[in-house]
């Protein structure tokens, strides 16, 4: 029986069990429903419960253990001269009686007969159903692999019988637990509560699995490559290294990609902060609600526009204009009409992302001065000052760690950036500072490292995952340090 | 008196001089530089939104028309099935040799010497390669055709198309040029006769990855994203909104509860990448699920919006006023009962709005996707969750890497579509806000 299919059985028994629960309810009350502790409803999904939850767990842990078993059973039972090989045979062997297991299951019996005996090449049988195998095969492997097949088999029959069982039984127990003052809302309650509790603490669970898988790759990485090299070296070179080619180790320097994101967020920010703050304040105390009703959603269309699209932007547009105007601009200074920006440039990565950034900026600002309370505003202009005086001089010092909380906010978003760099920013890694060339960032080199095709052990790959961390461990510091301040500010003014 | 009034008004009024210089013009000058500074900061914001959504369009809008031939193509016997076989083996009628019929056409069409070679490459070089497939497909639909003639509409090859739609400088010199003059010539031909034409692009909406910029759609990414948006819905709908009941109604105020807040806002706030990443360790290499999966995107997708739906169901169900719940309570209903019954329902409006445009957003997610494979020449619909497939934005980077200028004018139809797609979501989200938010 399929898994979905036994998943599927579990359901209906819990079906049935709702209404035989709802029933058994109904009729302890004697048509009288007010003597019901709990409404018949309850009843039914009480009984449902007992009937599907303990089944459910019992079904996904025989899922989850009973290939250990079965691979240890059979690992067992392959010949002592595959043990005597150590262990990475003995693991290849185990792929490979699989493998001949998955093949077996094809074979018809006359076919099965004849490579169980020997008397049909058991490379051949299997491959004429579409099966490859990486060497002839030997008879061991046909037995071994029809253990396989059987005690999965077995397995599998067993764990839908039990499967089966627990939840009849569990409905039955429940069923015969009803009587009309059993409280079985609070019991349902009780199992909802923790359902909830569950669904909350995926949130830290992602954490969890984020700085855990995260950490173990890196750390898998930092056994080739030694931490001091990563994180203060300067070259980043890191050699898909050729086959035989001994001594191509490739170097993993983080400081170019670090100093190419840091420099493409700081390009950003110097864009965006001026217009997004000076568009936020704009907003708050000078436009009209008309004005303000119209410019605010426009900007923040600006916000909802996926990434890629502005990265096609940087590409298509931003990147070939900057191009030709530079030229435009040597040939008139100079006579030589040859571009000093290329197309894709720090400038371009940190002007398009800065275009992005505009409404985080101007959207957590604008929140943030229309917090500060009417007094201040009312003191400062009862005294005379203008209201650009009004606003350099009380609401931007009152508004202050707020707006430096959004800030660091839209600077982990800079650093944290993907699809405009990998489209715009280039992926020479080099440390220079020179807003016209191109640098590359961390995530262009995750990006790098982690498509195509994959060979997960070499430190080409892992090095990806101390990119990450590096990079988590980064915006984490900001976003944290952020919401701090912002909360801190919050409660100052509520 | 005259002398006293005149006295007192001589106090009043000072001679200019005397006046103290408050700087009154200066400061209303800076005031308007200032107003004028936050003025010209929007429209910046706006002039760079406008010219975003110029270039797609004005590079995309060409994307929904094609250029195709139709030719009346002979359906001969002799090329297709030379030795009769087909009787016996029709897997003979796949590998027939359909090019061919579509040179005889062309010869046929242009009149052409067919013994002159290089001309007539380059007129078999003005349609589609995927012409094979077109006439193989239908052959092989309907094998009564062959021995007759009938009139085939085929897609023109990509750099025709561009030609045709004027996207090509014929001032530059023919020989580095992709279409050269007697293709211009043909062209003309063939328009004047009505055999070539535009014809609205249905291809662009079903077919899948092709390296040919003619016969490459995305439809098969489309679906892709769609089985993913659904995998997004079906789990971070109900367990968010089960968290942030948990977190707003039940949970006691202690350090745990303290840490899962600082921790769902901080996840608001993780680079999406780094989700990919996560996919990729724990899903694929841990969990050992298939690459280029959509199901694989879907969880990942799943995670990082569960913060937005968490934060604005939470917001939610702060609005709604203690007297509901007061009400209900008074009445004798459980809390549970309270909650599903009366504050969830009232809250539902907030939920599904941050639920939506959570979904808008993870629709247009492009860098975990890359990292978990579905960076994938994708050719076929993926007939279920588990299959290879790859995601609309995804397609998108995958033209945008692409030089021939017919796959720049695809991939801005494409942001185009994907645009429509989120405003139509984001559309929906505000009109369901306006409807059925209340202010208590």
């Amino acid at each position: 029986m399929s898994t979905s299919l036994i998943l599927l059985i579990i359901l209906i028994v819990g079906l049935a069990a709702y209404f035989a629960g709802r029933a058994r309810a109904m009729a302890s009350s004697k048509g009288k429903l007010s003597v019901l502790h709990s409404l018949p409803g309850y009843h039914g999904v009480y009984v449902a419960i007992w009937a599907v939850l303990p089944a459910a767990f019992v079904l996904a842990i025989w899922l989850l253990a009973s290939p250990f078993f079965v691979e240890n059973s059979v690992r067992s039972a392959l010949p002592e001269s595959v043990h005597s090989q150590g262990s990475a045979t003995t693991e290849l062997m185990l792929g490979q009686v699989m493998q001949v297991a998955n093949g077996l299951k094809l074979l018809n019996t006359e076919e099965l007969a004849a490579v169980t005996s020997g008397s049909s090449n058991l490379r051949d049988a299997l491959a004429a159903k579409g099966v490859p195998m990486a060497n002839a095969g030997e008879t061991y492997m046909v037995e071994a692999a029809q253990k396989y097949n059987s005690l999965k088999d077995g397995s599998r029959w067993v764990m839908s019988a039990v499967v089966l069982i627990i939840a009849i039984a569990g409905a039955v127990f429940a069923i015969r637990g009803i009587s009309a003052p059993f409280r079985a809302r609070n019991r349902v309650e009780r199992v909802m509560l923790g359902a909830l509790l569950l669904a909350s603490s995926i949130a830290i669970l992602t954490t969890v699995g984020i700085v855990g898988s995260m950490l173990s790759e890196a750390i898998r990485f930092f056994q080739s490559v030694s931490p001091s090299a990563f994180f203060f070296g300067t070259v980043w070179d890191p050699r898909f290294s050729a086959a035989g080619s001994g001594g191509t180790e490739g170097q993993f320097g983080l400081l170019p990609l670090l100093a190419g994101t840091l420099y493409i967020a700081f390009v950003a920010m110097l864009f965006a902060v001026p217009v997004g703050l000076f568009a936020a304040i704009y907003m708050a105390e000078y436009a009209r609600p008309v004005v303000r009703g119209i410019a605010k959603p426009l900007l923040e269309i600006l916000a909802g526009i996926p990434t890629i699209v502005y990265g096609f932007f940087a590409l298509v547009t931003v990147g070939p204009f900057l191009r030709d105007i530079s030229a435009q601009l040597n040939g008139l200074v100079t006579g030589n009409y040859v571009n000093f920006i290329q197309a894709q440039s720090v400038l371009t990565a940190g002007l398009v992302m800065g275009i992005m950034l505009i409404p985080f900026v101007s959207s957590l600002s604008d929140d943030i001065i229309t917090q500060v309370p009417r007094s201040l505003r009312d003191g400062s202009l009862g005294l005379g000052a203008t209201r650009s005086e009004t606003i350099k001089r009380v609401i931007l010092p009152a508004a202050l760690p707020g707006i430096v909380g959004a800030l660091l906010l839209t600077a982990s978003r800079a650093v944290g950036e993907t699809m405009i760099v990998v489209l715009a920013a280039g992926v020479a890694a080099r440390m220079q500072l020179n807003p016209f060339e191109a640098m590359t960032t961390v995530t262009v080199k995750i990006v790098n490292q982690l498509t195509g095709d994959l060979e997960f052990n070499s430190p080409q790959t892992l090095v990806a995952f101390a990119l990450g961390i590096t990079l988590f461990a980064i915006t984490l510091c900001l976003n944290i340090y952020a919401l701090y301040i912002v909360r801190k500010y919050r409660e100052q003014y509520e | 008196m005259t002398d006293m009034t005149s006295s007192v008004q001589s106090t009043f009024v000072r001679p200019a001089q005397a006046r103290r210089d408050i700087g009154i013009k200066k400061r209303y000058a800076a005031e308007r530089r200032f107003k004028a500074y936050g003025l010209a900061a929007i429209l910046i914001g706006l002039f760079f939104l406008f010219v975003l959504l110029w270039t797609v369009v004005s590079k995309g809008y060409t994307a929904f028309q094609q250029t195709a031939i139709t030719l009346p193509i002979e359906f001969s016997e002799q090329i297709i099935d030379p030795k009769n076989e087909r009787g016996a083996n029709p897997a003979k009628l796949m590998t027939a040799n359909y090019p061919f019929l579509v040179r005889d056409a062309l010869i046929k069409a242009l009149g052409i010497d067919p013994a002159n070679k290089p001309l007539v490459k380059q007129a078999t070089d003005m349609v589609s390669a995927s012409a094979r497939t077109q006439l193989r497909d239908l052959v092989v639909a309907n094998p009564a055709i062959i021995g007759t003639t009938a009139n085939v509409s085929l897609l023109a090859e990509g750099n025709i198309d561009s030609a045709n739609k004027g996207q090509i400088d014929l001032t530059v010199a023919e020989a580095s040029r992709k279409v050269k003059d007697q293709q211009l010539e043909w062209m003309k031909k063939l328009t004047e006769t009505g055999a070539m034409a535009k014809q609205f692009n249905t291809g662009l909406f079903t077919y899948g990855a092709s390296s040919r910029p003619e016969a490459a759609g995305i439809g098969v990414a489309a679906l892709g994203s769609l089985y993913m948006m659904l995998i997004v819905l079906v789990l971070a709908l109900p367990i968010g909104v089960a968290a942030s009941i948990y977190l707003e109604e039940f949970a006691p105020k202690n350090r745990l509860t303290d840490l899962i807040e600082v921790n769902i806002n901080n996840l608001a706030a993780v680079p999406s990448i780094v989700y990919g990443l996560l996919g990729l360790s724990i899903f694929i290499n841990f969990a050992g699920m298939p690459r280029s999966a959509a199901l694989v995107g879907g969880l990942v997708l799943t995670l990082m919006t569960l913060p937005t739906i968490i934060i604005a169901t939470r917001a939610a169900l702060k609005a709604v006023p203690p007297s509901i719940r007061s009400a209900a309570l008074g009445l004798g209903a459980s809390k549970m009962q309270t909650i599903f019954h009366h504050v969830l329902p009232l809250a539902m409006p907030g939920v599904l709005t941050g639920t939506i445009i959570g979904l808008a957003h993870a629709l247009g997610e492009t860098a975990p996707l890359l990292l978990i494979g579905m960076v994938a020449f994708v050719v076929d619909y993926p007939g279920s969750p588990m299959d290879p497939s790859t995601a609309l934005p995804v397609q998108i980077y995958m033209w945008a890497n692409e030089a021939e200028r017919a796959f720049v004018e695809r991939t801005s139809g494409a942001i185009m579509i994907l645009l429509i797609f989120l405003v139509v979501m984001n559309l929906g989200a505000i009109l369901l806000r306006r409807r059925f938010e209340r202010r208590w």
